[in-house]
């Protein structure tokens, strides 16, 4: 078995004194783990990073067996992002939850469309935290689109209309009217308009937060919870990031 | 398979072994050179492990592993003790004073924040750094964590938490390394260098 592949390196974990098991997200192959030789050697760890793209080839005897990567490295951002915690932050939550949350060895080629986009925006120097948190929440919809458990934000669950939807609800996942949704309010989740409305502009820090915390509850239920892991530490710091801004007004 | 030599000796090749940079033929040769030495270096060795091993401890200030408590670092009354550099092992901080381009105080981190190791801010001595420098006295924090990932988001997490305390927190420069080519830098470390640029004098 051997194949050759575009990926975005997801974890680079060490194994013995100098091997390692890295972690790629390939545009046709998924979420793919392989053994990498002297992949800790001061020579190949650094292009390794999480975010880093690469070309990768892999090769096992059997077709279920871990396999050897052979890495060639093709862009590394870190260089770029080195010096802005937000930005790193940010790197780090949307690479941990793409590996959190794709099963392995499954193609998702828009989610890998979607993270190549993400990482090309975060080097963006005019980009803000505004754009790489709305560029997650995006992500996350697509990720829960990917795995059946896509959100209906089209109409309302309970009057069919498209006008004025401003929640979500967390048993069905279908967007809610303002009035509809007036005597559950407290129950219900907040839709950002951002999602729904393509002319809206540009979201607010707040909305952000809002749509993070609303794909954060879908992915929560549906994959994280059930396998006991909770949400990536390296998104709640990102949210967390968030919140310290929004506080700073 | 025929043996060429005891169990006792066999341990010893083993437990050698285990250590980095050896593997089982390496620490073989390692333990024929100490048995063919045996009062010159198996024996002054013997001694010397047996020593550390029995007095060697964590320094409570620092975090550095030395025979002293408080370390040698710390307890050198020359070195100018208003600056904290911060590094994440015990090694890093060997290797930075083996430079001596640095003669102040060190802190270590014992890691960094990690992801996917599960590495969170507790698990780390940041409580121990932040009471240094509330303490008083200190004028600046290096940040001397490494160029990856887990180590430059350990790097701001750490600059927000020192923010309160006013102290000044500066960190390594990232670039060209001394002796270097261009041709042959990788894309990360050229545009990290190209950011890090100065006038030059």
């Amino acid at each position: 078995m051997d194949w050759q592949d575009s990926g975005i390196i997801l974890s680079l974990a060490r194994h013995g004194e100098h091997d390692a098991v890295l972690e790629v997200l390939t545009a046709e192959h998924g979420r793919h783990r392989g053994f990498v030789k002297a992949g800790m050697s001061r020579r190949q760890k650094g292009h390794l990073q999480p975010g880093s793209r690469v070309e990768v080839s892999w090769y096992s005897r059997l077709e279920e067996g871990l396999g050897r990567f052979t890495v060639e490295p093709v862009h590394n951002p870190l260089g770029a992002l080195m010096g802005d915690g937000a930005r790193l932050a940010a790197l780090s939550a949307m690479v941990s939850v793409v590996a959190a949350t794709l099963p392995e060895r499954e193609p998702h080629g828009r989610v890998y469309e979607g993270l190549v986009a993400l990482l090309d925006l975060l080097e963006d120097d005019a980009s803000a935290l505004v754009h790489w948190g709305e560029g997650l929440v995006r992500l996350e919809l697509g990720v829960l689109a990917d795995l059946g458990y896509g959100l209906d934000l089209s109409e309302c669950a309970a009057t069919g209309d498209n006008d004025n939807l401003t929640y979500v609800s967390p048993k069905s996942g279908r967007a809610v009217s303002a009035s509809a949704g007036a005597p559950y309010a407290e129950r219900l989740l907040v839709l950002p308009p951002f999602l729904i409305d393509t002319a809206a502009g540009r979201p607010s820090l707040r909305e952000v937060a809002n749509g993070l915390a609303l794909t954060g509850f879908f992915l929560g239920r549906n994959v994280w919870d059930v396998q006991g892991q909770g949400q990536p530490p390296a998104r709640e710091r990102f949210t967390a990031t968030l919140a310290a801004e929004i506080s700073r007004g | 398979m025929p043996r060429s030599h005891g169990a006792d000796i066999d341990g010893l090749i083993q437990l050698l072994s285990r250590l980095p940079g050896l593997g089982p033929r390496s620490a073989k040769r390692a333990a024929l050179q100490m048995l063919k030495k045996k009062d010159s270096v198996m024996v002054p060795l013997a001694r010397a492990l047996a020593d550390v091993a029995e007095r060697v401890v964590t320094c409570t200030t620092c975090g550095n592993i030395d025979t002293h408590d408080p370390c040698h670092v710390c307890a050198d009354a020359r070195r100018d003790r208003a600056t904290i550099c911060v590094v994440e092992d015990v090694a890093d901080l060997w290797a930075l004073d083996r430079s001596e381009s640095f003669r102040g105080l060190y802190h270590v981190l014992g890691g960094t924040l990690s992801a996917l190791d599960g590495v969170g801010p507790e698990d780390l001595n940041i409580a121990g750094l932040l009471a240094r420098v509330d303490a008083g006295g200190i004028g600046e924090v290096i940040l001397a964590l490494n160029a990856t990932v887990d180590g430059q988001t350990t790097s701001h997490y750490l600059a927000e938490r020192l923010k309160a305390s006013g102290v000044k927190v500066t960190a390594l420069a990232h670039g060209v390394p001394v002796g270097g080519e261009l041709d042959y830098l990788d894309d990360g470390t050229l545009a990290a260098a190209l950011r890090a640029r100065g006038s030059v004098e």
